[in-house]
């Protein structure tokens, strides 16, 4: 294919993404939206007033950039599992086998469709904090790069578990078990200062917490851990699973006999 | 010439350890009408997957208009377009955004996209139901969106994976026709089904494929004219009680007013005529028995399943 029908293919697969999660906002653009309106009442304003400052901060101001990292982390995942996965369960990823789109490029499509839900998401709540809280960006590029390059990360990661999966609670055990867990430990609520020294050796084990900290020093300026090594652990985990996926693809895991 | 599918040697062996194609070689020469024949379980919608690269091959060869599936796998596959056996589009989206958005995949851009699924849809009858969700279409209507949406990039060949199984008379009767057209304007078909009358009417050459070996690939004609004996049903009158003596005819009493009898190739029908008219035997109506190709399938298809018990 040539490099204008390449970028054609390309932008018809993002799309198609894009239209699908517009198509049904009620299920996806409308919840996290109603959550994290609920976290910045119940955890900001009631129970966080009674906690006073974290970090140097507010607990309002502090919970913020977890509570958008969360959703970018929780969407841009999910938009990719389950588009991916119906796709295969309708067998209408043979639309895509039959054609000349190189896997690359399938692979690109979808990612870019996960990182738009993300950022859509990510937008909206950020929206919503300004209700709460005035919102400064202390590091513009920090805050955005981490933010694509997170949203990159569980998108890659959903396409994964979506090839693998062969029933939609295969697609509900990843985001269920190990993100949520992981994400709720991972620094959205808490400083892991308040931890005991053993607790935050465990913690800082946990790749969401690098990423939800990287965002809150391009927001706050204050972060737990190094925000170096954070981009690149990221930029390392991008590209193997970037490369796994390939290779699932090219293999034909899942989606051809 | 270049053929349009070129097949060598191909086999396939699943994780299961089942053997679909044991190595067949198959040429589809290019503005063909090509039927695969074979009973359920034989390798065809195998072989198709493997040219569709639906499935994975175990080794062999395809090339289509010489373009090697392995080596140059996008020129190959901007010649094919698929229509498979099963509805597999995206239930909840449009027809209109079903079709372009295939367009989009073969790198056609989104105004040529248009034009091009408001051509075919409009050929198909589908253009009233362009922005209608396809899982409300009928059964007929999604096998045509189908179509439409393998043909939206003009492929040079056609694959059809039972495209008529399950679909109405009238209806398959237009879609013949659709396909006759496209087939006259130059695409090469191919076709696989389970209508024998199908491809005796449509295609002109055949493969018939079973246990995963082609068993007969030779042309529709040549391969009527390997049955020596047609199937005659007569309407007679007066009535028979008894199966009237009919000298050097394999005869059969239907019920007493139909008369079938088996006329080998060089005995004519002018002997039988005589002896009923000897015997005071009117024939009222005469018709030629519609499942020729079906009795030779079944015949080729039973030596295939002898020659593998003996070997």
């Amino acid at each position: 294919m040539k490099p204008r029908e390449l970028l054609i293919a390309f932008w018809t697969i993002v799309v198609k993404e894009i239209r699908r999660f517009m198509r049904i906002w009620p299920q996806t653009l409308l919840p996290p939206a109603i959550t994290m309106t609920l976290y910045f009442i119940i955890f900001g304003n009631l129970i966080g007033s009674r906690i006073g400052e974290m970090g140097g901060f507010d607990y309002m101001e502090y919970i913020v950039p977890g509570l958008i990292m969360m959703s970018v982390i929780t969407n841009s995942y999910g938009n990719v599992v389950s588009s991916f996965y119906g796709t295969k369960f309708q067998r209408n990823v043979e639309e895509l086998l039959v054609s000349p789109i190189p896997n690359w490029i399938i692979l690109c499509g979808y990612v870019v469709g996960g990182v738009a839900r993300g950022v859509g998401v990510g937008l909206i709540v950020t929206l919503l904090s300004l209700f709460f809280t005035d919102l400064q960006v202390h590091h513009l590029f920090v805050t955005i790069s981490i933010v694509l390059m997170t949203a990159v990360l569980f998108s890659l990661g959903g396409f994964i578990n979506a090839i693998y999966a062969n029933s939609f609670d295969d697609i509900s055990i990843v985001p269920t078990f190990i993100l949520t867990p992981l994400t709720y430990l991972g620094g959205v609520f808490y400083s892991i200062q308040l931890l005991p020294e053993f607790w935050q050796g465990v913690s800082m084990l946990n790749p969401i917490l690098y990423m939800v900290n990287t965002f809150r020093y391009g927001i706050l300026g204050v972060s737990d851990i190094n925000i170096v090594f954070a981009f690149s652990m990221l930029l390392a985990v991008i590209a193997v699973l970037f490369s796994y996926s390939l290779y699932l693809l090219q293999k034909g895991k899942g989606i051809r006999s | 010439m270049t053929a349009a599918l070129s097949i060598r040697n191909l086999c396939k062996t699943y994780g299961n350890g089942f053997e679909a194609l044991k190595g067949i070689s198959l040429e589809v020469q290019q503005g063909d009408f090509f039927a695969l024949l074979g009973p359920n379980g034989a390798g065809k919608s195998t072989t198709l997957g493997i040219v569709s690269s639906l499935v994975n091959k175990s080794s062999g060869d395809v090339e289509v208009f010489g373009h090697s599936l392995d080596k140059a796998h996008a020129q190959a596959k901007m010649c094919l377009g698929v229509v498979p056996q099963e509805f597999n589009f995206n239930q909840f989206e449009k027809v209109m955004d079903i079709v372009t958005t295939q367009a989009g995949y073969y790198g056609i851009g989104p105004r040529l996209a248009r034009e091009r699924a408001e051509f075919y849809l409009k050929k198909l009858g589908l253009w009233d139901k362009r922005n209608q969700v396809s899982r409300m279409l009928s059964g007929g209507m999604k096998r045509r969106l189908m179509i439409a949406r393998a043909l939206v990039h003009e492929p040079r060949v056609l694959i059809l994976d039972e495209p008529t199984a399950g679909v109405d008379i009238e209806l398959r009767r237009s879609m013949w026709a659709f396909l006759q057209d496209i087939n006259r304007a130059g695409t090469t078909i191919i076709l696989t089904t389970h209508y024998l009358e199908e491809a005796e009417s449509l295609c002109r050459n055949i493969a018939i494929i079973d246990h995963g070996r082609i068993v007969k690939n030779t042309s529709i004609k040549a391969l009527l004219q390997q049955l020596n004996t047609e199937t005659i049903i007569l309407d007679i009158d007066p009535p028979q009680g008894t199966l009237p003596a009919l000298n050097g005819y394999q005869a059969r009493l239907e019920d007493d007013h139909t008369l079938v009898v088996d006329v080998e190739k060089n005995q004519g029908l002018s002997g039988l005529f005589a002896e009923l008219s000897q015997q005071r035997i009117e024939v009222q109506s005469m018709r030629n028995k519609a499942n020729r190709l079906e009795e030779l399938f079944v015949s080729l298809v039973d030596k295939n399943l002898k020659d593998e018990k003996s070997a």
